[in-house]
């Protein structure tokens, strides 16, 4: 789960971690009221949205006046902001933040990942800051400099001198730094973040070491142990499709095809997109519904297909395991009758009392086109997706 | 034989009274594992499926002997339950539990490093199927009745993507020696190369499917060793290919966020190494079908 810069850099301070002063603004005048509180005659209002990349989107704006951080407030609160991150659909800027403008000295690279290769947290560093980290990791990988935190020793004082040392930030600013690294290795692991990105870390003329920018994305997994965090979830920044299947416990991805999917398992699911891939279609959505599906879990995962205006036909496929055939069957009729499904429907059932199952959907007074294998299952998707499409323009 | 767990193999249950583990207990009971006992702390006296409960798995290995466990605790006390079972001397642990945090498992595998390598607990999962050896037992929750006891080794990361493998070589007459679900998540407990190892070594196994998906370097480690050591022929299918970059699809580790890391990648890094990976998904028993003929 991504939060807001603003949000990280409040976890971050409560790490000593030093950030520039700043103040949140959701309208334009509680900007200017910010800015005032920020003190200061140069402010930097930055647009809130979960992605990197803002600033070249034209997210972030220089202000010296009131009149110019309200009109900035006024450019940017409402706006749907697209990023290199975001994709061409960008996402609305609920809010702004107003931030004392630094006089930056240089800029670095600062940031925290679990690495899967040693299951360790990772540092990845470098003095080439503020630019775009895998560019530089082309193109100059001897500018980055890795770590990796044994979690049962967790970070030493000396491990985030070396760091600040090797980003050549030695001599007056070595203890800055060091204890602005060390802050934000403690940060990462208490809030159970799996990422955390500062990028820039700056040195300012005035000779301290601020965290410019702050991203950070937290473990859904973990929530259980972080209510705070849990309650900074913003879904607008969420597609709206899938903040409807999340919130209904289902496991939901939003893609751009027209052929909606209800499968279980997420490796299942995969394997059936790109089966349809090959079979000539375009996947609506990512679905797995879980293991223990009730028919009303069913017929929820058909709501949060057909949320989808584009979804022109929808391929069901169970290997039931734990999952019991004939209950997926009466939730595909469930919804049928419930729902009201205006598409065609391939049904693929596999596994535990499929018998059952089967014998339920050829009982049924529905058209549903039952499939007897995954490639199968994709090909009549597929058949059934054209035949649907040619129709509608015929009429 | 086979590899990890076979009819001889005694397992405790650790969450057995709760709902899930009530349920998958009695299905692995039925389909011949030798259930020795359980443990859920706070009930150790009480018997539960007709077996006996202990308060923690020290005094359970103590009275039963046993050398495996599987748990079905709960996310917040999941990663406390693995490493209590190789603290209490364990040899191999399934963890079936989804949607622990990844930190917890950071800590797990660091506990376990401290054990020297012939000590340490083997340990596979979480967020998997389990093992199952048809015809001898089953830790896990898999459809044990899809599975025909034969002579290929399955590794996978997707349970439902096994079931698939396992029913589509069924269809050819192609039966299984151990299916290991390896599990969804970013950090767990054996990779794609530790489960290989063992089928390599297993007299019994022929051939393997490997049952890869998007994101982590567990593929790419895996087409190494296949190069460099195995014997075996392997069948390989990659899951993700129309995944968009970025995206988590399901499983909290099948997220590309780095080279190597999509099913692109992987697939001609295994191609590579001389694995024959299945064009599409409904092909792996087809490929193993023939990789099998030439192999006779």
């Amino acid at each position: 789960m991504d939060i807001h810069e603003y949000q990280a850099k409040e976890v971050l301070s409560r790490f000593g971690v030093p950030v520039a002063k700043g103040g949140i603004a959701y309208t334009p005048d509680d900007a200017v009221a910010a800015a005032r509180e920020v003190g200061g005659e140069r402010w930097a209002v930055k647009a809130q949205i979960h992605s990197g990349a803002r600033g070249k989107a034209g997210g972030i704006k220089l202000a010296k006046s009131e009149d110019e951080v309200r009109s900035a407030a006024e450019a940017l609160i409402g706006m749907t902001l697209a990023t290199i991150q975001t994709g061409p659909k960008g996402k609305l800027v609920g809010s702004v933040y107003i931030e004392a403008a630094t006089d930056i000295e240089h800029e670095y690279y600062l940031s925290f990942v679990i690495d899967r290769k040693t299951e360790m947290t990772m540092v990845v560093a470098s003095a080439a800051g503020g630019m775009d980290i895998e560019e530089v990791a082309n193109t100059h990988p001897e500018k980055i400099v890795r770590m990796s935190v044994d979690p049962a020793l967790g970070m030493r004082p000396f491990h985030a001198r070396q760091i600040a040392i090797a980003l050549g930030l030695g001599k007056g600013m070595l203890g800055k730094a060091a204890e602005a690294i060390l802050g934000c290795y403690e940060a990462f692991v208490e809030s159970d973040a799996t990422m955390l990105e500062i990028n820039p870390l700056v040195s300012t003329k005035q000779g301290t070491i601020l965290a410019l920018d702050a991203k950070m994305s937290v473990d859904e997994n973990a929530l259980f142990r972080h209510a705070d965090l849990a309650e900074l979830r913003d879904k607008t920044q969420e597609d709206p499709r899938e903040t409807f299947a999340n919130d209904g416990g289902l496991s939901y991805v939003g893609l751009d095809g027209n052929i909606g999917c209800i499968i279980n398992g997420a490796g299942l699911a995969m394997a059936t997109l790109d089966m349809i891939k090959l079979a000539g279609g375009e996947p609506a959505n990512f679905l797995d519904i879980g293991g223990g599906a009730s028919p009303e879990r069913v017929a929820k995962s058909f709501r949060a297909v057909l949320q989808d205006a584009n979804v022109e036909a929808i391929l069901v496929n169970i290997f039931a395991g734990i999952n019991r055939c004939d209950w997926v069957a009466e939730g595909v009729i469930k919804a049928i009758e419930e729902v009201k499904v205006p598409v065609p429907l391939v049904v693929r059932l596999e596994g535990t009392n499929v018998e059952q199952g089967m014998a339920i959907l050829r009982a049924a007074p529905y058209p549903i086109i039952i499939a007897d294998s995954l490639a199968d299952a994709a090909t009549k998707a597929v058949a059934a997706w054209r035949g649907f499409q040619s129709q509608k323009k015929a009429s | 034989m086979s590899v990890l767990l076979n009819k001889d193999t005694k397992v405790l249950v650790q969450g057995i009274t709760g709902r899930i583990g009530t349920f998958h207990a009695a299905d692995m009971i039925t389909h011949g594992t030798r259930v020795v006992g359980g443990v859920t702390p706070g009930k150790g006296g009480a018997t539960h499926l007709n077996l006996p409960v202990f308060d923690s798995m020290k005094e359970a290995v103590a009275q039963t002997g046993a050398t495996a466990s599987i748990v079905f605790v709960p996310p917040s006390g999941a990663a406390d339950s693995i490493m209590e079972a190789a603290d209490a001397g364990i040899t191999f642990c399934v963890c079936i539990t989804d949607g622990l945090p990844t930190q917890d498992m950071v800590q797990v595998k660091s506990f376990l490093r401290r054990f020297p390598v012939e000590k340490r607990m083997r340990f596979v999962g979480p967020n998997c199927a389990g093992v199952i050896t048809p015809g001898e037992g089953m830790m896990g929750i898999m459809p044990p009745h899809i599975y025909l006891p034969g002579r290929v080794g399955v590794v996978g990361r997707s349970g439902t993507l096994g079931y698939e493998a396992a029913a589509q070589m069924r269809a050819y007459g192609i039966g299984i020696s151990t299916s290991v679900g390896i599990g969804g998540d970013p950090v767990n407990g054996s990779s794609h190369k530790d489960i290989l190892e063992l089928f390599e070594a297993d007299p019994d196994t022929d051939a393997v499917v490997l049952i890869g998906e998007i994101g982590g370097p567990q593929e790419v480690e895996a087409a190494a060793y296949i190069k460099e050591k195995m014997t075996k022929p392997v069948v390989a299918y990659i899951a993700g290919l129309s995944a968009p970059k970025g995206r988590r699809m399901g499983h909290a580790g099948a997220v590309v966020s780095s080279v190597g890391e999509s099913a692109q990648e992987k697939v001609e890094i295994l191609k590579a190494a001389g694995v024959h990976v299945a064009p599409t998904p409904s092909d792996i028993g087809a490929t193993m079908a023939r990789v099998l003929k030439v192999a006779a």
